[in-house]
This record gives C-alpha cells, structure tokens and sequence, in this order.
C-alpha cells in the first residue's frame, strides 16, 4: 500500500494544472467559480480548446482519438480540470453516446459521428426519461416504428439537459410492443432540427433553464440511425450507465466549492469577526472535508484497481461515489447558504443565462443550493444506487 | 499509489485469519473470558508462535521490522474475530513506545518478553479528569537521587490487572495541563507502593484502577526524556488509534456481514425480511458506512509514514472521525436489523456493537477528533 503518486503521475499533473492555467478562458473560470452558468459560446469554445489539445475525449480508445491514460492519469486530469474550475467535456457526447457508437457502432457511424462529437460540432442530448419513466427507465413507451427504410418516432422525452442547445439526441425508444418490457428497446440517433420535433423549457426551483421536455410527433427517422442492433438498446444503455464510474464523486467540484465557502466565508462578518473564525462553522466544514477525505480515497481505490486489475465489469463501487459525492456536494451548497445567511434572500429575475454579469454574487448562492438537490435524483437516484448496492454487492 | 496488499503482507493475513478461525470462534470467545485475566494464555502463546507478537519490532532487537499495514491486517482480523488477548495495550503501545523512545538497554530488557509472549504491558495513563487530554497529567514523578518517586491515581488501564509492566505517565515539572513537564515510565507491576483493582470492561475486557504511592523506581525506568515525553506519547497514542480504526473497520465489516446474512434467513410474514426496501437501504447505507470507514482506516495508516508529524496527526484524527461516525451507524443499525435476537447477550452482534462502541471511546471519540482536526485547519 502506497499513497504517494509516481514522479511521473506528479509532473502530469503540473502539465495539466498549467495547460488549464494558460488555456481556460479568464471569464469562464471566474463564472463557473460564482456558480454562474456559462453561455453556450463559452462552453464551446473551450471544449474546442480542450480537442485541440487532444484532450476532448481522453478516456476514448487511443484510434478513435482518445489519449492511451492510465487510472491514474484520468483521475488527475478530471481532479485538476474540476478544481481549475473548467468546464469539463459535454457528458452526454463524450462520455454516454460517444462510448456507444464506437462499442456498437457500425463502421460508417463512428466515422460521421465521433470526430464532432469529439469537437462539438454536434451537441448531443440524452433521451431517456420519460414523464411515466424515471427510475422505472425501461418502461418507457416512445415509439419507434418501422416504415419502409424509416423508423417514425412519436412520444414525450423529459429532463432533457441543455436539449435547447442541442444538435442531435440518443433516444431510447420502444421497436417491440410484445417483447418483455426491457427486451423491446432500442437505441436511435438523429437530428434535433428533424421535423416533428418540439422542445419546451422546464423551469427549475432555481429559476434556471436547463431541462427540457421534448416531443416526437411522426418523426422520420432513416433506419441507418439505429446503434447495433434493434431491441438491443437496452443493453446499450445499462453500458452507457455503467461507463461513467469514477468521474461520478467530483471530489474536485467539491475541493474547488469548499475553497470557494472559506474564501466568502473570511470575508462575511458574524458576530464582529469572520465567520470562518467561528467554532461552530469551523467544525462543520471540517467534518465536510473528512468526509470528502473519505470519499476521495475510496474513489482512489476504484481509480488504483482499474489501474491494476482493468476495468471489467461495472464496479458496484461507483454506487458508494455516487451517494456520498451527491450528499457532500450539497453539504458544500448547504455551507454556502450558512455563510451568506439574510443575504442569500435577494432574487434576479432576469436569471442567470451566462450573460446577467450585473446579478450580484450573493444571488447565486441560493439558487445553487435549490438546483444541487438534483444531484441526488439524476443519474439513478440515490435510492436506486442503494438497491444496487442490495443486489450487486449484498446478494439481497 | 497502490491499494493492494503486498505478497508477504496477504500471507500474513492469511495466516492471522487462518489462526483466528480456528481458535477464535464465538463460544471458544466465552471459555477464554472465564480464564484468568480474562483472556487466553494458550491463543496469546499461538501469537507469539506464529511471530506476531514480534510484528512492528526491528530484525535486530528481534522482530520482522514489519509497518503499520502489518499492524492494521493483524488488529482488522481481531477487530472480526473480537480478540481479548493484549494487544493492542503490549505490542502497539508497549512496544511502540519502546521502539520510538526507548534506550537500547530498555529494548533488550522488555522486547524479547513480548516477542516470546512471556510478558505483557498495561499503559496507564487516564486520570480522574483528563479525559481524552494526553497532557493533562496530574500523577507525579519526584527526582529522588538517581531515580523518580511515582505517586497517583489512573484509570480503565487495560489489561492492568495482569500486566507484568506499566507504562506509566507521570508528572516530572510543571501545572496539571502543562504540555512539558511529562514524563514515561516502566514500572513493574508488583512494585511496592502499587495497588490494583481489577473488573472487566462493558467489551468483555479486562481493565484496572491503579493507585501509585510512593513508587521507586530507577533512573533506567524513563523511556525518552523525562522531563519532555508528549511528543513520544502523542506518536504512540497515534499509532494505537490508527489500530483501533483498523480494528473498528473488522468488527464493523464482520457486523455488517452477519447483518445480511440475518437478512437472508430470517423469515417474517412468510418471506425473507432481507425483501423488505427499508431494510435492504439501511444495509446498503452500512455497506457505505464501511467502506468510508476502511478507506480512512488505509488513509491513517499510510500516514505513519507522513514525515511531517502534523499532518500524520491530522490525518489519524480524521481517521477516528469517520470511524466514530461509521461505527455508532453500523453498531446501532446491526442491532435494529436483527431485532430482538440483537437484544441478548447469546448473539454474537450485540458484542460487536459492545467493542465498537468502547472504541469510539478510547482515546478521544468523534467530537475530540473533529475539534483537533478543525484546530489543525482542516484536512482539504
């Protein structure tokens, strides 16, 4: 047993520190580290920076342009690329339909789509949920028939993310009507300007737009889109989900929103004197980073057996990074909201799209605590992460 | 970075999990309480043995020259095994302060007697009003020529009623809560002057109240500087606290694994209540519970090789935080879950749930900790 990093994983990690140091746009760093939502542009922009780099997709096979890491490598790029803060690369292209086209993808398909995935010449969103199926994913009932060399898509995505940016969807849509409920799902891309398509915003509890609802009406859809095999999607997804395994924790997110909580809080008085001087707080936010601490080692204990043993099956571990990341990052939101205190009251209606520079730091703070509450729903609830800890680990 | 265990320290476990399934299961546990001292002469000799009791000492003085990852694995499976033999009180605290302070003539005097399992140690240090406060020492040790007269009173020694040593903590200079002006020393049990009352502890160990009067000993007793040992007893301490965190992560790991196998058989309302989702979230949230438990438990035991002392305290402190917190969890809920069986002293759990809990006692518990690692500035 060793905790230190190799020489070598050090001086990676001060390559990447001052890659993101010279290359992170100024404005972006300083709003994602208010908690300020960046502008389309802004995203972009860097992610193009990022494949410049060769950076944009580490994680994809060496051939399809990704970077030949190690665990480790990855771990320290994510560590340093969420403590910057930048923003790190679009999940839904990168690391969800990316991974599924070159593991299930026909030849002609990896060719047209993982070069701009990689350079977001595409922005992709997720179509899973639906309005009857959240946790309960596979009884989803969006419809996929198929007409000749079309498939004609109607029904209801929602919780679409950043759908109202988006260029393309992965959907999973219903091809077989008699087929057990997970057996009869399959896996299709197209484009979000088809025709029949309508996105409408959902407003959050934080006043914010990032999901969406969207609506198939007829359609048309050519069957080259299909990924693998008809009926197959199921499988495709449960991939997709298990994938995304170490990333899950943001251990760095968290590292970067506590020194965030320590700078505001040497700044904001209580009592006469900072409230980072007071004991009660001091204690709070201790417990957070042992917690954090925690997670952080057992997050590096996945990390070191990938490394050593491959990365094989899903690791039922990730459910363990999955519960504790999502509570520790709304602790950090919930400190937030203790050092701002009366002031967290204030609301800008003119909300916050990446361009309201005039809304006062203060009024990000509440906000960010209503919408962290999502970090426990998406992505298989904490509760559903808990049945997979029963089944997978517990043999319950 | 590397998580795995190396081939010589999985062989060790091995053998340490060998040795304890074969004599250490629960009604072998009862027999051994019934014996004098209430532990086993004949497991503590299969210690010795098997050369674990020579684990942490250097090959010259006799030893393997093993680490604290050794130590971890052999207090993990007494941890699962709920070992009374003494430990933790002879080769983690006797011998680590005989390893990190002790002159070469008092190595030579005492190691080979806990090697060969001959002798065993008590560490008397609680007092009246300490509490979890190392430096606060009110036991005193007068200069009287060459040597120290010992005078006062400790408490909860473990294993003191059998020890054939004490390591005493005393007074040389100094107020009551002076962090200089303490001193440790070696003081043979049957000394003039001693007097012990012995009971057994709510865990099912032996513990002692010891009052010194006017105890003599030689100037040889001193283990480091007399007049400056806080330093010498914060490292050892640091050490049994990383132990017991390894020890917690065994009861706790075995606790939760009798849990669900307890899930798994017993029957309600004519199915397996491990069906029921309440019961099977409270289980998944113990599995969490463990395993944020273990991974600090590797985190402070890595740290003992920290150079910078601060930091290896500060990352020990953390450890036992998240230990307290993950223990009271797993110890209470692994009662809940089995209901009233989890009530009765026949089952197992319920003794798990006893040492676990002593252990967040021991040595400073969870707010102790939280406040020495907040004092530190925190860990991020």
């Amino acid at each position: 047993m060793d905790l230190a990093f190799s020489k070598e994983e050090i001086a990676f990690r001060e390559e990447v520190r001052v890659f993101f140091k010279d290359n992170v746009p100024p404005d972006t760093r300083r709003k994602l580290q208010e908690g300020r939502h960046l502008s389309k542009d802004e995203m972009v922009t860097w992610w193009r920076i990022l494949n410049k780099k060769g950076w944009g997709v580490s994680h994809w096979p060496k051939e399809y342009g990704g970077t030949g890491w190690s665990s480790v490598q990855h771990y320290i790029f994510n560590e340093e690329l969420q403590m910057h803060p930048a923003p790190a690369p679009l999940a839904f292209g990168v690391s969800m339909v990316g991974p599924v086209i070159y593991t299930f993808g026909n030849e002609a398909q990896k060719k047209q789509y993982l070069p701009r995935i990689a350079n977001v010449d595409d922005w992709w969103c997720q179509g899973f949920s639906e309005p009857g199926s959240g946790s309960d994913l596979a009884s989803l009932k969006t419809k996929a028939e198929r007409r000749g060399d079309k498939y004609i898509i109607n029904g209801q995505k929602t919780w679409t993310t950043l759908a109202q940016h988006a260029d393309m969807i992965f959907c999973l849509c219903r091809t077989d009507n008699n087929a057990k409920k997970q057996m009869g799902i399959s896996f299709i891309v197209f484009d979000m300007k088809s025709k029949g398509i309508t996105v409408r915003p959902i407003e959050t509890i934080d006043g914010g737009h990032e999901v969406n609802e969207v609506f198939f009406d007829d359609v048309e859809v050519p069957v080259e889109n299909l990924i693998g095999e008809e009926n197959k999607g199921w499988d495709y997804a449960k991939f997709l989900l298990g994938n995304e395994r170490t990333g899950i924790a943001r251990v760095g997110v968290s590292k970067e929103r506590l020194r965030r909580i320590k700078e505001l809080a040497s700044k904001v008085e209580s009592n006469g004197k900072p409230v980072l001087e007071d004991q009660g707080f001091r204690e709070k936010l201790a417990a957070c980073e042992i917690e954090l601490k925690a997670l952080e080692l057992t997050q590096l204990r996945v990390v070191a057996d990938e490394g050593k043993h491959g990365k094989g099956k899903p690791n039922p571990a990730s459910s363990v990074l999955k519960i504790k990341g999502s509570e520790i990052q709304q602790t950090t939101t919930e400190l937030l909201m203790e050092v701002i205190g009366p002031f967290a009251a204030p609301y800008d209606e003119h909300g916050d799209d990446g361009s309201n520079e005039a809304m006062d730091w203060t009024a990000q703070i509440a906000p960010s605590y209503f919408n962290n509450r999502k970090v426990s729903i998406y992505g298989g609830s904490n509760e559903i992460q808990r049945n997979i800890i029963t089944k997978a680990v517990l043999g319950l | 970075m590397d998580f795995d265990l190396s081939e010589e320290q999985r062989l060790l476990k091995e053998s340490v999990d060998g040795l304890l399934n074969d004599s250490y299961d629960f009604e072998a546990r009862k027999k051994y309480r019934t014996e004098k001292g209430g532990w086993s002469k004949t497991v503590w000799g299969k210690l010795a043995e098997q050369g674990l009791l020579g684990l942490p000492f250097s090959e010259e003085d006799g030893g393997f020259g093993a680490g604290a990852v050794e130590t971890a694995i052999v207090m993990e499976a007494m941890g699962k095994a709920l070992v009374l033999e003494p430990y933790l009180a002879t080769v983690v605290i006797a011998g680590g302060f005989l390893r990190h302070g002790g002159s070469a003539e008092q190595k030579a005097a005492h190691i080979p007697g806990i090697i060969d399992g001959s002798k065993t140690f008590a560490f008397a240090q609680l007092e009246k009003n300490s509490r979890y406060d190392l430096s606060d020492v009110a036991t005193t040790a007068k200069k009287k020529g060459a040597g120290w007269v010992i005078d006062g009173e400790k408490f909860v020694v473990i294993n003191g009623e059998n020890a054939d040593t004490l390591i005493v903590t005393a007074r040389t200079s100094g107020a009551r809560r002076d962090k200089s002006g303490i001193g440790v020393f070696l003081v043979p049990a049957n000394a003039k002057g001693i007097g012990r009352k012995g009971y057994p502890t709510q865990d099912g160990l032996h513990a002692a109240d010891i009052t010194l009067t006017g105890v003599e000993v030689g100037a040889e007793a001193a283990i480091g500087d007399p007049e400056n040992a806080l330093e010498l007893i914060e490292r050892v301490v640091d050490d049994a606290r990383t132990a017991m965190c390894a020890e917690a992560v065994g009861a706790m790991d075995e606790s939760l694994k009798s849990t669900v196998e307890y899930l798994k058989t017993r029957k309600q309302f004519g199915v397996a209540i491990g069906t029921f989702q309440t019961l099977q979230h409270r289980a998944a949230d113990m599995f969490v519970a463990v395993e944020q438990a273990r991974s600090m438990s590797m985190f402070a035991t890595m740290a003992a090789d920290f150079d910078n002392a601060k930091e290896r305290a500060t990352a020990v402190a953390a450890a036992k935080v998240q230990i307290g917190k993950s223990l009271k969890f797993v110890g209470q809920q692994s009662i809940q879950l089995h209901g009233g069986i989890g009530m009765t002293q026949e089952a197992k759990i319920g003794h798990y749930f006893k040492r676990l809990t002593m252990i967040e006692n021991s040595f400073g518990d969870t707010d102790y900790h939280l406040r020495r690692v907040t004092d530190a500035g925190g860990l991020i």
